[in-house]
């Protein structure tokens, strides 16, 4: 790269906030020059590794004879439980529930039971088949549908929400109904798979690269299980190939196996799962088996509701507790429940332990959410739009003060659910299309249509309010370059740029004067995990934070060296202003070098306002809600269930956006995503309890041909945060995923419209073509009962 | 023969290579990154179905030079012989400056995690230098097997459809260099069988088809590659163990298709692409179902030989070749012979091929003018995707609309590729009307007994097939409705 050299006149710095970045590393993605971790050149005499897993859903294991292992082509070591120096355990919240390596005892089809080190990955994946394990089996249970929310065994105390006494307003209620829904995990498929690279030091030291949204974690947990302190591991990631919320925990294992093999034979180790593996052995978005009642005046008026959020939590607890309690915080999505009681339940099952994945619960709440609201619609003969419209929570500034209280005690003050649901209306022309639609199933036997358009809001902020915490690291250099650093983690969303935009801004220099750097345990130090949408709000000020207090020294410095007041010292574009004289931002720096001032600093960031009790159930978890809806447009073939997606329109609200071209990528891909996750992404394991869904020949994320033919993505221009984040930005990592609800809901019209409405769909998800096809087959023989 | 050469020899970007040590299921991919620190290309799933490792291989077709894209996961280095390999880091040279395709999905955002996007840039490369101005179907097949977790894929088109605004296909080195790059593969060509190790241990690339039969009837225990789009994942995911491996795929006899007497002949290693022109064209119910078969990578590798040979019961050519008669050659030695395709099929797993035998060719009836033929493929996802039914209806009508003869097989229903017998019976004879179809609905029953896995349950799958008569049969009716749901435009 050639030396930027700063335009010391210009009107504007090059890449401040607000303006359309390219993505930082778009360069080197397109070349293949982009280093992800198993494109590091390999310190000499690296060994590999590679996890034996459990063939047994639930047993006892009675005999582990590793013994061809050993002796199989360039084997080095086969770690197991009793290997583990340490605690043998990762569990995140401190449960003590996951072990390393499963210690006798195996709870799941797929569990890591041994790790083989090898001096090639191919010696080491073939080694582990040599293994001769034998089981006592135990009774295992994979589906929750099996269990007994109220009494089956939990992984994880519950919880309950409740407003108002539900259970009297339903009964009270001029109608009433109840039903049950089933919505499937997703698995999170990022392009590059889980791997880890150990390389040892002296003494205890270690580094570790690992592809991990969390690196704070992840030195925790090695620090654990090799039994040393925290300040002897240092973790680095430059960049992920996606993460999804798939790689907040379920790195640690491959982090911990990898340091604990690199200890022991003092060479560098890495290991990296073959896909089918990755899948089978890490952890997935929860499934749900949703209870709802919910009691209903003749209007369409939601009276009170009752939720169980029963979820598929696996063998252990994770971030299950977290999980599920996000799942009721948003089981209002954007209603107003005048009374409501919402419980959930986080069973365990034989099957991996599920864990965050985008939306973290959120979405699973808002669904149930919204097949209330079309039980509502089917069970009154209206559009289920109408009925949605009907229970938004008051439009902020309204008068309606009682409208505005979620089931978690905190008053929503930013609604803005009213405007982008009316003029996304209009932009998509719902009204026209819905009866052009009608006219299409009355002439078409086979291929019926279906539209829906729905809301979502959704909840900013780790509800763990400790984790609202974020550190940066920013160092000027004498020739005025800027070094940045910060605790958030770069899996593709663009948080490396949006902060040092950020940074650029407050120093007023251009963009190509910040270089970005791998986040690294050593720079800042506990740091959360980059998920809950977080990443920008917290890091974003951080950063901030640090800038101003170098400018803020810088200030100082000038106001002293050239005697003028300190609001005479201005931060012009690569410049700074002193009195009456310009001169250019590197010049400033080094004089100030040359009077010994700091040019480095450490930020600090904590949101502001946020508090939870668990225990009542009522607080304000949430900074603020990000908004958008979204409007799809489905054609059905009623013969095999198949669908294409016809159009479908967003409008989505990201505050003042720091970066308008990489919020928009995230809400068509968040979009695309949820869709993937309500159609064709199903899970399915056998009566063994075995996942047969482990690879993507068998699971089935959208393609460029499952796209809405017509994809029409506004980001509402109106929008600015209510509360004062960076820029007055908003959140845009999770809160699109649940606009790919309208697809499932446009589907369930779509089948509906074989009963001519009168019939609630009750499609679950995935809505496969078999399920849409079954709900079709369901419904024909419901309209054709005598009534 | 021109004797036997111990090397496999092709051109790398711009280097020529000569190997004269490559293990029989070495893949391309672990050889760029491990072997050659070329690693811009990544695996993603060793499967051949996420695109990440997407690389172009050139090979010689008649006089000229074509590239395609393929999945370096499941390609074998043995295969390679005599072709041209470009890998994503040969796009931007040595210069500063990006490629047309690098710079459009640069400045329309298309990259975000960043992991998939050599492989689209390479799916992209390959539609362009065919395609300069491509719609919006030809992008979506384009990239049936490339997978993006991040951007949703709408960034993506953006810039596939901008790609020509910043260069000119015709322009590009690779066009530009194509007369050269064609003669330095001519060059490599000796007509020499090539052989690589010894035992076990073992590739072989026979000089040609009576080679091939020479090297088997010694070998009867190889493992014939063609593709690789099967055998391959015997290798990444089951670890199998395939030598002595013969490759198949570059034998210029095997990669011949011709027609005569409204049969068309497809030589065992002509590729679902290269058969696509002349399947579509002369049997147009056959291109869409190609166009689903696996995503473009694996179409420019997997062959329609393979598909028969290896005998799944989920193949997708084999139910509508049964449907439309088909006949299938068979090579051992010297001895020829040819078989009604249908008979091919045994049992799961086993089909009526000796050790030492390979199949050649497959003869396809072009259908009658009269006659109505049709296929349908039924998968969770509709692209790339394996199928959980799929069937095929050849319809012969009588003067007096009576059903004079019909043949329908299917895929996904059985252990095997299968006609529906008792159905055909029900329908042979009657007026082709809904109240035969309806009536012959319920012999399904009798033909399949399908079973539930992870694509589709036995209910589902009895149910969705049967319905698939009743679509032919409205479909025969000449209606204007639609019939299926469709990617074409939207209205």
């Amino acid at each position: 790269m050639t030396k930027h050299v700063p335009d010391l006149k210009a009107q504007k710095i090059s890449g401040g906030v607000a303006s359309d970045q390219r993505h930082d590393s778009a360069h080197k993605h397109v070349s293949g020059t982009a280093v992800y971790i198993d494109d590091m050149p390999e310190p000499a005499g690296t060994l590999h590794g590679c996890l034996g897993l459990s063939t047994a859903t639930h047993a006892t294991i009675t005999k582990m004879d590793l013994v061809a292992v050993r002796a199989a082509p360039g084997v080095v070591d086969v770690l197991t439980a009793k290997d583990v120096p340490g605690e043998n355990d990762i569990s995140p919240t401190g449960r003590h529930d996951e072990p390393v390596l499963a210690d006798g005892k195996v709870e799941f089809y797929g569990q890591p039971i041994f790790c083989v080190i090898a001096e090639t990955r191919e010696q080491a994946r073939r080694a582990v088949r040599l293994a001769k394990v034998e089981y006592e089996q135990l009774p295992f249970v994979t589906d929750i549908g099996a269990l007994d929310p109220r009494k089956d065994k939990l992984v994880t105390p519950p919880l309950t929400l409740k407003r108002g006494d539900a259970a009297a307003a339903i009964k009270a209620a001029p109608r009433r109904l109840k039903g049950k829904m089933r919505l499937g995990g997703q698995e999170h498929f990022y392009l590059e798979g889980h791997i880890a690279m150990a390389v040892p030091g002296e003494d205890h030291d270690v580094t570790i690269y690992s592809s991990t949204q969390h690196p704070s974690e992840v030195q925790h947990m090695v620090s654990h299980a090799l039994g040393i302190p925290s300040n002897a591991v240092t973790v680095e990631i430059r960049r992920m190939g996606g993460g999804f919320g798939g790689k907040e925990t379920q790195g640690n294992q491959f982090a911990a196996l990898a340091a604990i093999a690199a200890k022991r034979h003092h060479r560098a180790v890495k290991i990296r799962p073959d896909r089918d593996d990755d899948m089978i052995a890490t952890g997935k978005r929860h499934d749900f088996l949703i209870d709802y009642e919910v009691g209903f005046d003749d209007d369409g008026n939601i009276l009170g509701v009752d939720f169980m959020f029963a979820a598929r939590c696996g063998f252990s607890s994770d971030l299950s507790g977290p999980v599920t309690d996000r799942a009721l915080f948003h089981c209002d999505n954007t209603y107003f429940w005048p009374a409501v009681h919402a419980q959930s339940a986080p069973l365990y099952t034989n099957t991996v332990s599920n864990t965050a994945f985008r939306g973290f619960g959120g979405p699973q709440g808002m669904v149930g959410a919204e097949r209330v609201i079309d039980e509502v619609a089917f069970a009154l003969g209206k559009d289920p739009l109408e009925i949605r419209k009907k229970n938004f929570y008051g439009a902020s500034g309204d008068k309606e003060g009682d409208r505005n209280i979620t089931p978690y005690h905190q008053t929503v003050e930013d609604n803005v659910i009213q405007r982008i649901i009316a003029e996304l209306e209009a932009s998509s022309n719902y009204a026209r299309r819905r009866r052009e639609i009608s006219a299409f199933n009355n002439n078409s036997r086979f291929i019926k249509r279906g539209l829906a358009l729905t809301p979502v809001k959704f909840g900013i902020s780790f509800t763990a309010t400790h984790y609202n915490q974020a550190g940066a690291l920013v160092h000027v250099y004498t020739d005025g370059s800027v070094h940045l650093n910060h605790g958030g983690t770069e899996m593709g969303q663009g948080l490396y740029l949006k902060v040092a935009q950020v940074v650029a801004e407050e120093f007023q220099i251009d963009l190509d004067q910040v270089k970005i750097t791998a986040t690294t345990t050593g720079k800042v130090p506990n740091t959360s995990a980059t998920a809950a949408s977080s990443g920008s709000d917290l890091n974003g000020m951080a950063a901030q934070n640090a800038a101003r207090q170098i400018k803020d020294r810088l200030t100082n410095f000038a106001s002293e060296k050239y005697q003028v007041p300190r609001d005479q010292v201005l931060f012009l574009p690569n410049r700074v202003r002193i009195g009456n004289q310009e001169i250019p931002f590197g010049d400033l720096v080094k004089q100030a070098y040359m009077a010994r001032i700091q040019l480095s600093a450490a930020g600090f960031y904590k949101t502001p306002k946020i508090h939870w009790n668990r225990d009542k159930g009522e607080g304000r978890p949430f900074y603020y809600f990000a908004y958008g809806a979204s409007c799809s447009e489905v054609s059905v073939d009623t013969l095999t269930g198949e669908y294409v997606v016809e159009r479908t329109d967003i409008l989505h609200e990201t505050g003042r956006s720091l970066n308008r071209a990489i919020d928009l990528g995230q809400v068509e891909g968040g979009f695309i995503q949820g869709m993937g996750w309500l159609t064709t992404e199903e899970l399915w394991w056998d009566d063994k309890g075995r996942l047969r869904t482990h690879a993507p020949s068998t699971y089935k994320i959208p393609l460029a041909s499952d796209r809405p033919k017509i994809f029409n993505v506004t980001l509402a221009d109106w929008s600015e945060a209510n509360e004062p984040t960076v820029h007055r930005s908003k959140a845009v990592g999770e809160p699109p995923f649940p606009l790919g609800m309208s697809v499932l809901h446009a589907l369930s019209d779509a089948v509906a419209s074989v009963a001519d409405h009168r019939i609630c769909p009750r499609l679950d998800a995935p809505a496969t073509p078999e399920r849409v096809l079954m709900a079709i087959e369901r419904l024909k023989r419901e309209a054709a009962r005598p009534a | 023969m021109a004797g036997i050469r111990n090397e496999i020899r092709f051109i790398l970007n711009g280097a020529d290579i000569a190997l004269t040590e490559v293990a029989p299921d070495a893949t391309l991919l672990d050889w760029l990154r491990l072997n050659r620190s070329l690693r811009g290309t990544k695996e993603g799933c060793a499967e051949g179905d996420c695109g990440a490792c997407t690389v172009l291989v050139g090979k010689l077709a008649g006089d000229g030079l074509v590239y395609g894209s393929v999945n370096a996961c499941i390609r074998f280095m043995g295969s390679l012989d005599g072709t041209h390999v470009v890998t994503v880091e040969h796009l931007r040279g040595s210069g500063e400056k990006l490629h047309p395709v690098q710079q459009a999905m640069v400045d329309f955002h298309g990259s975000q995690c960043g992991f998939c996007t050599p492989g689209f840039v390479m799916s992209l490369y390959a539609l362009w230098m065919k395609t300069p101005d491509p719609s919006n179907a030809a992008i979506e097949k384009a990239l049936q097997g490339n997978l993006c977790r991040c951007t949703g894929y709408e960034a993506i088109m953006r810039a596939a459809h901008a790609i020509s605004s910043y260069g000119k296909a015709a322009r590009d080195p690779l066009a530009v260099e194509r007369k050269d790059i064609t003669e330095r593969l001519k060059a490599l060509y000796d007509g020499a069988r090539v052989e690589i190790g010894s035992g076990k241990q073992r590739l072989i690339v026979p000089a040609g088809v009576d080679d091939l039969a020479a090297v088997l009837e010694k070998e009867p225990g190889a493992t014939i590659v063609a593709g690789s789009t099967d055998v391959g994942l015997w290798v990444t995911k089951h670890m199998r163990d395939i030598p002595p491996a013969i490759f198949i795929g570059g034998l210029d006899d095997l990669r011949a298709m011709s027609e005569k007497d409204d049969v068309i002949t497809i030589g065992a290693g002509v590729t679902y692409t290269e058969a696509f022109d002349t399947l579509s064209k002369r049997i147009p119910a056959l291109g869409p179902l190609v166009d689903r078969i696996g995503g473009e990578q694996v179409r420019n590798m997997g062959t329609i030989g393979g598909n028969i040979a290896n005998g799944s019961p989920i193949g997708d050519t084999p139910p509508p070749l049964i449907a439309l008669g088909a006949q299938l050659t068979l090579c051992k030695g010297k001895k020829r012979r040819t078989i009604p395709l249908e008979t091919f099929f045994i049992a799961y797993g086993k089909q009526d091929r000796q050790p030492g035998e390979f199949v050649e060719a497959v003869h396809v009836p072009v259908p009658a003018k009269a006659a109505k033929f049709a296929v349908y493929k039924v998968t969770k996802r509709r692209d790339e995707d394996i199928t959980a039914t799929l069937g095929a209806f050849y319809l012969t009508l009588a003067k007096d609309g009576t059903v004079a003869d019909i043949r329908i097989a299917y895929g996904g229903m059985a252990a095997t590729p299968k006609r529906a017998t008792a159905v055909e019976k029900a329908l042979i004879g009657k007026a082709w009307n809904e109240a035969t179809v309806e009536a012959a609905m319920a012999e399904y029953a009798r033909d399949f007994t399908p079973i539930t896995d992870m694509r589709a349950s036995a209910e589902y799958r009895a149910l969705a097939a049967k319905n698939l008569l009743l679509r032919f049969y409205v479909e025969t009716t000449g209606t204007k409705a639609p019939l299926q749901v469709s990617r074409s435009e939207a209205a």
